[in-house]
Parts: C-alpha cells; sequence; structure tokens
C-alpha cells in the first residue's frame, strides 16, 4: 500500500550501504517493507527499485521467488501446515482439513477478523516431527488437532504461544542492524583481481587465494 | 566472461599483466590465422577444428551437426534454462550429459550428439517442455515457424503420456501497445527477459513466481515500453509473445520474403520484408556481423505499417480552378511540373530551380535526381540535408571509422552526437555492447543527459553552442574554464596514445552545425582520430554521396573534381556551388524561386524555422512535391506526385558508415505510385533531354563507373553482398569550419530542441503501433531553476526566443545544468522547434512561471 516510511528509508539506506552492490540488499529490504505494511505492497516495491537502482520488474521478480514474501495482507498468525509425505502418512491432511473447519477458511485464506492465514505447504524439513507445522515460520511438532485448537486460543486470547510468537512480517527484523565495525570488508566484486578458489588444488601455488586490489 | 573485466581493470601484478598478454594473443590467434588448427574435438566420429573458448553448440553447428536448442541465443550470454542441447560429452571422465550451450570446447573434447543417451536426453526434456505447453498450434501465430514445433518433430516423444491438468492462465495478456503474452505457451526460456535486461537494458519484463508457477510478467502497470520490444516476439522460441501488427495477419507459409535494409533510419539494420497477398506484414530482423547482429528498433520494425496506410497517395494531384488539390493523369502533372521547369530554365534562370529533400531515396532515385538538376535543369540549389545534418565537404573529409571499429573491444570513443536511443536505435544497442560487455571507454559531450551517459566513463556537459571550447580543451590539456581540470584530466589519460574514435552529429536542432564542426575540427588532432558521422535520416549519407547537396558531385567530391569524372556520362555540371535549405527557403519566402522541388521532405514540419519553411512555399511560385503521403508541406504544393515506399522499389541505401546494401522490392506501389528516379528521367524526356537512365540496376553500375568512392559497387556485387559493401573513403585535408566564436542572442537560458523516437513524423503518425506512442514533449529544467523560478515538475513554463513565446509543461530532472532548459523537436503536445533561431549557433530563451499550454 504504502512506500517505505522515512525511518524505514533511513534503514534501507544503512542496509544498501552495506553491500558492494546496490541491488544485493533487495531481500533484506522486501523484508523490511513486509514488516511495515505486513506484506509486500507494490509501491514499496516501486521505492525499493528507485533505492537499488532497478527496475520494478526486478523487484518482483526477486519478490516472487519466496514464498514467505506476501504480495497480499495476511493474518497476524500464517499457519503453514505441511501435508507432504511424512505429515501426510501421520495426520498431515486431517490436520489441515481440521484447521479449515475450525477457522472456517481454505487453505490460502485469511480469517474475517484477520487473525489467521492458512497455507497447505511442501515439507518444511521438520519430518522428525511429523506432523507438523509453523506457526509464522515458528516450527511445531507432533500436533493433533486437540493440540491446534488449543493453540488458535492461546494466539486469539494472547496467552501461551503468543507470547513466543512475534507477529507476521517480523521474522527479519533481527537480521536489519549491524553494529558498528561487525560488518566485513566489503570487497566490491570488479575490484577482486585474482581468480576466486573453488577447490584446493595439489598442483603447485597457481591459484592464491582471492583478494582485493 | 566476467573475468575479463577483472582483468582488464588492474594493471598492477605481474601475473595479472601476464594473464593479460596471453588473452590478447588468444584473440590474435583467432582473428588473424583461421589457419591455426585451434581445438580439436570429435563430434560423432569426425575430428573438428573450434577456436579457442568456443561453446560446443557453436562449434558443432559450423560443422554441420545442429545441436537443437531453445535458451541459447548467439548475440546473448548463454544460461543453460531448457536442456534441449543436452548432449553427450566426454573429456577423459567418461561420457555424461552436459549442455553443449554452456560448456566451451576443450581439446580431445568427444561429442556424441545422436547417441541413444543424447536422443533421450531431448526426448525427455521435450516430453517435460510439452507437459504445460497448450498445443494450440492451430491458432497460434507461430505455427509453422515454432521451434518448439519443429524440434519435437525432429527429436520429440510422439505422445504425451501426461493426463492431469494443464496450468491455465489467462490468454494473452498486453504487456505493452505492441507485445502480446501468452503464459501458457512460454518454456521460460529466458530469452525475452535477457534481451530485455542485458541487451537493450530495459528490464521491464521478468519471471515472477518459482517452479511450475514461473511466469514472465511486467511490474503491475509497468508496461514493457521499451523501444526494442519487437525483438523479443522474434526471439521468442514459441508462440508467446507476439506483436500485434503481425497477429492472425498470415501464416509462415503464406509470407512472400525478401531480404533488404531497413530505412527507417541510416544506421541501416538488415530485416527480411515479409509479404502475403502483395502486402507487406512483418519485417524480421537479420543478423549481419557489422551492423544490427539481428536486432531492430520497434519504430523500424513495425514502420512497414506505414506502407500500408489508407493515407497513401495513389494518384498525381494537381490545383483545380478553386484551388484544391485534385487527382489527375500523371501525363497532367508532369506536363505541368515540366512546363514550370521549362519556363524557368529557358529564361536563363535555372538558379531559381531549388530541390530540397532527397534522404528518403535510394541512392538510384538520389544520383538520377542530381543528374536531373545539376545535369539537365542546371542548377546547384539542390540540398538533401534540412539544415539538421553537417556540412557536405567537411563530411567528405572526414576519415572515416566504422560501427565495428567504435565498438571495437577496449577502445576508447567520443561521442559528440544525438542521443542514439532516440536517434539511431541499434546503434545505441551496438554502443551499450560495446560499453558492458566490451569494456570501451566512452567519453561522452553533451549538453544534457541521453541515454549513454551511464554507460560513459565520462560525461561533459558543455553549454549549448560551445562544444568547440570544450573540444580544445580536451586537445591541449588547457581546461581554459571550458572544463573541469580534474575531468579534464582523467579524459586525456584515457585517451592516451589513442586511437580514439569520434562519433560525431547534432545533439540538437538549436545548436548549429558550424559549432559541432568546429568542436570535430578541433578533435580531430587527437592521436588516431577517426569519425563515425551519424546523419540521422533514412539514407541522407547515401543522397550526399549521390551529390544531391550544394557543391557536391557524385562520389563524394566538390564540383571542380568530381566534374571530370562526368564529363563522357553527362551533359553539364554547375559551375559554382549553389545554396542549402535554409537559404533556398529565405530565397523562396522572398518570392525568388520559381520552381522549389520536395523530394520526400516535409520542410513544414522538418526544417527547424517552421514558419520560415511554410513562407517558402507559399512563396515559391510553383512547389513540385513527390511523396508517399500529403504530408503539411506537399498539401502546400501545386503538383503532387504519389511514390514508390519502401519495399515497393529496388535500389541500395547507404547507411552511417557508408555501407551500400541492396534494397529489394517485394510488394506494387498503391495506385499509380512510381520510383522517384522515374519521375526525373519522365520529366528530362519533357525537357527534350534524355538521362540515359533505364533501369535501377544499370543506374548502380553508372554510379559505380562515375562516382569514384563507389568504384565495384555494382549491382551484382552489391546484390550478393549480405553486409552491403563499404564506399571508398576520402583523401585530403580535413575542411575547417569558420572559426568565429559562436552567436546567438543574449538570454538567460540557452534551450536544446532534441529529437525523440516517436516523433510526429510519417512513420510514426502512419503507423497503428507507433502512433499511440508518440511523445507530446515538455520542457525540462534543473531543479536549482526550478527552485528559481518557484516551479515544480508539472506546472507550466512560458518560454521566450527571438521567434515567440511558447508555454507548455515543466519537468525537473537533475541532469539538466542550470541555465539550459530541455525541450523536443516535432513533438504533438509542446515542440520546442517552434523556439529555434536558426540564425545563431545557439537559442536563447527566457523562462518564465506560469501561461496558457
Ligand atoms: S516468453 Fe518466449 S522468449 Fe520469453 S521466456 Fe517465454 S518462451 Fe522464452
Ligand atoms: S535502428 Fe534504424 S535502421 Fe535499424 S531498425 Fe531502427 S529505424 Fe531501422
Ligand atoms: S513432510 Fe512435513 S516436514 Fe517433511
Ligand atoms: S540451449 Fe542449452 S540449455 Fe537451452
Amino acid at each position: 500500500m504504502a512506500r517505505l516510511s522515512e525511518e524505514n528509508v533511513a534503514r534501507a539506506h544503512e542496509m544498501i550501504a552495506r553491500y558492494p552492490v546496490p541491488k544485493s540488499a533487495l531481500i533484506p529490504l522486501l523484508h523490511v517493507a513486509q514488516e511495515q505494511d505486513g506484506y509486500v505492497a507494490n509501491d514499496a516495491m516501486e521505492h525499493i527499485a528507485e533505492l537499488v537502482g532497478v527496475t520494478a520488474a526486478e523487484v518482483v521478480g526477486t519478490c516472487t521467488f519466496y514464498e514467505m514474501f506476501k504480495r497480499h495482507p495476511v493474518g497476524t498468525y500464517v499457519l503453514n501446515i505441511c501435508t507432504n509425505i511424512a505429515c501426510q502418512l501421520l495426520g498431515g491432511e486431517e490436520l489441515l482439513a481440521h484447521a479449515e473447519e475450525r477457522l472456517g477458511i481454505r487453505a490460502g485464506a485469511t480469517t474475517d477478523d484477520k487473525m489467521f492465514t492458512i497455507e497447505d505447504v511442501e515439507c518444511i524439513a521438520a519430518c522428525t516431527e511429523a506432523p507438523c507445522l509453523q506457526v509464522n515460520y515458528r516450527y511445531y511438532g507432533r500436533i493433533d488437532p486437540d493440540r491446534l485448537d488449543q493453540m488458535i486460543e492461546e494466539l486469539r486470547a494472547g496467552t501461551g504461544i503468543a507470547a513466543e510468537i512475534p507477529v507476521h512480517g517480523t521474522l527479519a527484523q533481527t537480521l536489519q542492524h549491524l553494529p558498528e565495525g561487525q560488518g566485513d570488508d566489503i570487497i566490491h566484486p570488479d575490484l577482486i583481481t585474482e581468480a576466486p578458489v573453488w577447490f584446493r588444488s595439489d598442483e603447485p601455488e597457481e591459484a592464491t587465494t582471492g583478494g582485493a586490489a | 566472461m566476467s573475468d575479463d573485466a577483472a582483468v582488464t581493470e588492474t594493471e598492477e601484478t605481474e601475473e595479472t599483466e601476464e594473464a593479460e598478454t596471453e588473452e590478447a594473443t588468444a584473440e590474435e590467434t583467432v582473428e588473424e590465422a583461421p589457419a591455426d588448427p585451434g581445438v580439436s574435438v570429435t563430434i560423432n566420429g569426425a575430428p573438428v577444428s573450434a577456436k579457442p573458448g568456443e561453446l560446443l553448440i557453436d562449434a558443432a553447428e559450423r560443422h554441420g551437426t545442429y545441436i537443437p536448442r531453445f535458451c541459447y541465443h548467439p548475440r546473448m550470454k548463454p544460461v543453460g534454462m531448457c536442456r534441449m542441447c543436452l548432449v553427450e560429452v566426454d573429456t577423459g571422465r567418461g561420457m555424461s550429459l552436459q549442455p553443449s550451450c554452456m560448456l566451451p570446447v576443450s581439446d580431445g573434447m568427444v561429442v556424441e550428439t545422436e547417441s541413444p543417451a543424447s536422443k533421450a536426453a531431448q526426448d525427455g526434456v521435450l516430453e517435460f517442455l510439452l507437459i504445460n505447453h497448450p498445443l494450440d498450434c492451430p491458432v497460434c501465430d507461430k505455427g509453422g515457424e515454432c521451434p518448439l514445433q519443429d524440434q519435437t518433430m525432429a527429436y520429440g516423444p510422439g505422445e504425451s503420456r501426461f493426463v492431469e491438468e494443464k496450468r491455465h492462465y489467462e490468454k494473452p495478456i498486453p504487456i505493452s501497445e505492441t507485445v502480446y503474452l501468452d503464459r501458457e505457451r512460454c518454456i521460460l526460456c529466458d530469452r525475452c527477459t535477457r534481451f530485455a535486461a542485458d541487451v537493450a537494458g530495459d528490464a521491464l519484463i521478468h519471471f515472477q513466481g518459482r517452479g511450475s508457477n514461473t511466469e514472465v510478467n511486467t511490474f503491475p502497470d509497468h508496461p514493457f515500453a521499451s523501444y526494442f520490444s519487437g525483438n523479443t516476439v522474434q526471439i521468442c522460441p514459441v508462440g508467446a509473445l507476439t506483436a500485434k501488427p503481425y497477429r492472425f495477419k498470415a501464416r509462415p507459409w503464406d509470407l512472400e520474403e525478401t531480404n533488404s535494409t531497413c530505412t527507417g533510419c541510416s544506421v541501416g539494420c538488415r530485416i527480411t520484408v515479409q509479404s502475403s497477398r502483395d502486402q507487406v506484414v512483418r519485417y524480421q530482423g537479420v543478423d549481419i556481423d557489422p551492423v544490427n547482429w539481428g536486432w531492430l528498433c520497434d519504430k523500424g520494425r513495425f514502420g512497414f505499417e506505414a506502407l500500408n496506410s489508407e493515407d497513401r497517395l495513389t494518384d498525381a494531384l494537381t490545383r483545380n480552378d478553386n484551388g484544391d488539390l485534385v487527382p489527375v493523369s500523371w501525363g497532367n502533372a508532369l506536363g505541368l511540373a515540366a512546363a514550370a521547369l521549362r519556363t524557368a530554365r529557358d529564361s536563363g534562370r535555372a538558379e531559381n530551380i531549388a530541390v530540397i529533400g532527397g534522404s528518403r531515396l535510394t541512392n538510384e532515385d538520389a544520383y538520377a535526381w542530381t543528374k536531373f538538376a545539376k545535369g539537365i535543369l542546371g542548377t546547384d540549389n539542390v540540398d538533401a540535408q534540412l539544415g539538421d545534418g553537417l556540412d557536405a565537404e567537411f563530411l567528405a573529409t572526414l576519415p572515416r571509422a566504422t560501427i565495428d571499429e567504435v565498438c571495437e573491444p577496449g577502445g576508447t570513443v567520443i561521442w559528440l552526437g544525438p542521443d542514439p536511443r532516440e536517434e539511431l536505435p541499434v546503434l545505441f544497442l551496438r554502443m551499450r555492447h560495446a560499453v558492458e560487455e566490451d569494456k570501451v571507454k566512452l567519453i561522452e559531450l553533451s549538453s544534457a543527459p541521453t541515454s549513454l551517459s551511464t554507460l560513459a566513463s565520462a560525461s561533459v556537459a558543455y553549454r549549448p553552442g560551445e562544444a568547440a571550447a570544450v573540444a580544445q580543451a580536451i586537445v591541449t590539456g588547457d581546461a581554459a574554464g571550458a572544463i573541469d581540470p580534474t575531468a579534464l584530466e582523467s579524459i586525456r589519460a584515457t585517451i592516451g596514445d589513442g586511437p580514439v574514435r569520434i562519433v560525431v552529429g547534432r545533439p540538437d536542432q538549436a545548436e548549429s552545425a558550424r559549432s559541432i564542426e568546429a568542436a570535430a575540427f578541433a578533435l580531430s588532432s587527437l592521436p588516431g582520430a577517426s569519425f563515425l558521422p551519424v546523419l540521422r535520416r533514412a539514407n541522407v549519407n547515401g543522397a550526399i554521396d549521390m551529390g544531391l547537396s550544394p557543391g557536391r558531385l557524385p562520389g563524394r567530391t566538390s564540383l571542380e573534381a568530381g566534374r571530370a569524372n562526368l564529363d563522357s556520362t553527362w551533359t553539364m555540371t554547375p559551375g559554382t556551388p549553389g545554396k542549402g535549405t535554409y537559404e533556398i527557403l529565405l530565397d523562396a519566402a522572398f518570392g525568388k524561386i520559381d520552381v522549389l522541388i520536395l523530394l520526400g521532405a516535409d520542410p513544414a514540419i522538418d526544417f527547424g524555422d517552421k514558419s520560415l519553411a511554410i513562407e517558402a512555399l507559399n512563396g515559391a511560385r510553383t512547389v513540385i512535391a513527390l511523396d508517399q503521403f500529403l504530408t503539411p508541406s506537399a498539401s502546400l504544393a501545386d503538383v503532387v506526385l504519389p511514390v514508390a515506399g519502401f519495399a515497393e522499389t529496388t535500389g541500395t541505401t547507404t547507411n552511417i558508415e557508408g555501407r551500400v546494401s541492396a534494397l529489394d522490392q517485394k510488394v506494387n506501389a498503391p495506385g499509380t505510385a512510381r520510383s522517384d528516379w522515374m519521375v526525373a528521367a519522365e520529366l528530362a524526356l519533357r525537357l527534350g533531354a534524355d538521362l540515359g537512365l533505364e533501369s535501377v540496376d544499370q543506374i548502380t553500375d553508372e554510379i559505380a563507373r562515375v562516382a569514384p568512392t563507389h568504384a565495384g559497387i555494382t549491382a551484382e556485387a552489391v546484390k550478393s553482398a549480405n553486409d552491403g559493401i563499404l564506399t571508398g573513403t576520402a583523401t585530403g585535408p580535413i575542411v575547417a569550419p569558420a572559426a568565429d566564436e559562436p552567436t546567438g542572442d543574449a538570454g538567460e537560458f540557452r534551450i536544446l530542441v532534441r529529437r525523440t523516437l516517436y516523433d510526429y513524423g510519417t512513420l510514426v503518425s502512419q503507423c497503428p503501433a507507433s502512433a499511440p506512442l508518440a511523445s507530446t514533449g515538455s520542457f525540462v529544467l534543473s531543479p536549482a531553476d526550478g527552485e528559481r523560478l518557484g516551479v515544480t515538475s508539472g506546472d507550466t513554463v512560458t518560454v521566450t526566443s527571438a521567434k515567440g513565446p511558447l508555454a507548455g509543461p515543466v519537468q525537473i530532472d537533475d541532469g539538466i545544468t542550470p541555465g539550459t532548459i530541455l525541450s523536443w523537436f516535432n513533438v504533438a503536445g509542446t515542440d520546442g522547434s517552434y523556439l529555434i533561431d536558426v540564425d545563431g549557433d545557439y537559442t536563447a530563451v527566457s523562462v518564465e512561471a506560469g501561461g496558457d499550454a
């Protein structure tokens, strides 16, 4: 909906300065946009394009590659319920059906009160904890319908697990500020003079480690 | 490839220097000694020799083994998207399937393109590609010329095993005014998107989504508004991208085609003209190395629509008793024209006959008209340029550089000319490639930012009219207040010992030719200086070469030097140099011209001082216009003769480099329209003379005989040279332009009046694909001046020159130097050309906030 706020523009500049090529800041900036509006708004993408000097089409290309960037408003809590093989065998699909029933929406939709969005997802790499789900990308394993009901209630009431789950869009916040002096030595790729070492060569001293001019 | 960048940037370590030398040697071996055995590779059992660094897919093709492909395009970097080119390769570690478009050849490589494994890979890749493909060939424009269709037939499985539901998208969506995208047909080869980002620099289309949901698309409400969008349609290997002007117009098997050269501007891109039922329906770019690499700009590509316009003239027109232009027979019209010419000539006032225009003509038409005007009528008041070019004699003496020389890897270029993206679009693509990929160092001298500014290693802003001072500073090293001393130092370091290629043309219409010539003359003393003069109009270069210029004769010669060549062929040649367009128009406005002939010229629109042009057309006693349309100028004429257009006539054309290439006829001209040379020949006969010209080929051969620069460029030779043939170059010292101080009125601002691609010319207004894109123009000011005047973008300003006031919307742009104001030439809205004072070297204006736009 909105371009980046003044405060976020300042943050954006700080982030862009961290990379030798401005375009590299695209993903963190998309997180900033998502954090600001709860999703990545078109205006925000146009703004980001201006900030890093690419076209808006390039920004949306990057944005849409990542499922975690939402281009439409989602609920405060996004439930990602896995229905891939391990979870499926242990009741993932039933769990999803239960969630749909309980919240009165289909996977992909958001409740009217804007509290919950359900997503039907592929393996989230926690098969040992099947059936599992994520709430705003925090993992919860071995979930049965009762536990799910309980989680939903807690989130609604702001008790229990609500304390440990930040609202949607704030996942990447912690990465956005680097204390002074913590940045690595940044070298513009054009200034790197030596070939990178792809793997150790047994041949004597032909390739050396990469470095700056 | 990007490693090269790192290598060339540094000159520090010994190691890198060695690498550099090695590389240079490798390149030289390729170029200079093709006999070198190169890299030996075995393809399907046969030993072949490949060039070092060559991609396997290319090496195989050169040796007659075509490996199927979708994403690979020889003019773009490979990406290995489609996997269609998988073949079995053994580089010493056993056979494995590898994408041949990503694999440079190496010594001893063994390749099997037809082994069972290779075939299985091709078959499998096609099966996957077809999973989501709608197979709607019967309603697809690509059907019949579709690589997906063809390669499925040749390499694919006979049947599909896919029974599931295919992916569905809304059928074609417009992604720009001209291009439609059908995402269901797209095989995600990344050709269009790579072209947009890497070749054109307009990354307005991009992959979106992921996995099987990936699609090509624009950003919402940001159309694919690229001057080069049509190229994506041509290179799309399926029917996913189609262009409005050709949609459902024809089937490939209905098309007839012939090779020709685009005359939309003077770059000279090679094209295939395709027609169906005697109508041109499409141009496709042809890849020739020295010029366009297969690319075209959209104005050129879709320009054929103007040929098919309803407004084409089909009959000769003369004035009836009421003074209206009405259709008459050619005999009547030619009779009238001849009578006017005879009266003027026989009363001993041949110099009262003047000819303006000729850049639309073929070389043969231009030659015939020169021969008629100068050799039979006896006037030298003949000018193909409309005051927007450079002096013909000055041009003739410049040492020339070709496009390839300008783009030579690692070279240095000084650009003192128009914005190429607006005026010479495909030259912009070549320059962009030269800078981005081949590390050409570009120094731009310009009064306002252009499409080259972001590519240039140095952009020097000069005040309109004062380019020569900057040029002088670059040559002498003495900044003298014309340029920032630090910038000067780095520019001089970049130039070093040369050689330096200089692109010279008219950056804008309010700045005189003389001031640009003075700057170019100064630059000519740089080490190894050679020039690519960029006069933009279609065949203006050819017209000048043919002598359609005051004081010139065929073969880029002066009257003196050229006379001897013509003695046996022409009956006479003019004694003294005549007048150029500006003086002719002045004379005509004062009633001193008896007959004014317009050869496809429209001075009422195209000359810097439009009101003078209109006065001139009214002031000349008889105006004869040869044109395809009833242009504003033609509608003021007394006799209008309809002429054949592009693809309706044969002949040759000459591009900015002096490259002569063949034009071919594909369709018949509408109505009774005929070629321009025929009109000259016919008029000569009616005046009791004979041009001695009977066919186009015969004229081409006569040119080759009489024009020293065109020796050997016979009809036969030029038809068999797809790349065209370069004309000979001039000799002798460069003519120094008058070294006066720049002249112009005093005024707070100097105005720039630039051309834009989609201006108000006939090629745009008569072309449905381009007309909606026509620019409406505005003024552009620097932030400092904007603030001072209290205006922001979107406000109205009134700009006043000696010609009067003009109000229009203003934009603020921080690229503009304070004290200058930018505007556009010949656009539908705020037309800056009304302000131009053609007398001075620049036009001074005052600017005020407000006014009635
Ligand atoms: S639209 Fe055509 S060129 Fe572009 S990615 Fe799809 S198939 Fe390739
Ligand atoms: S650049 Fe000029 S010659 Fe080439 S396609 Fe465009 S108009 Fe035609
Ligand atoms: S299948 Fe559900 S986490 Fe792997
Ligand atoms: S042509 Fe090689 S992967 Fe597409």
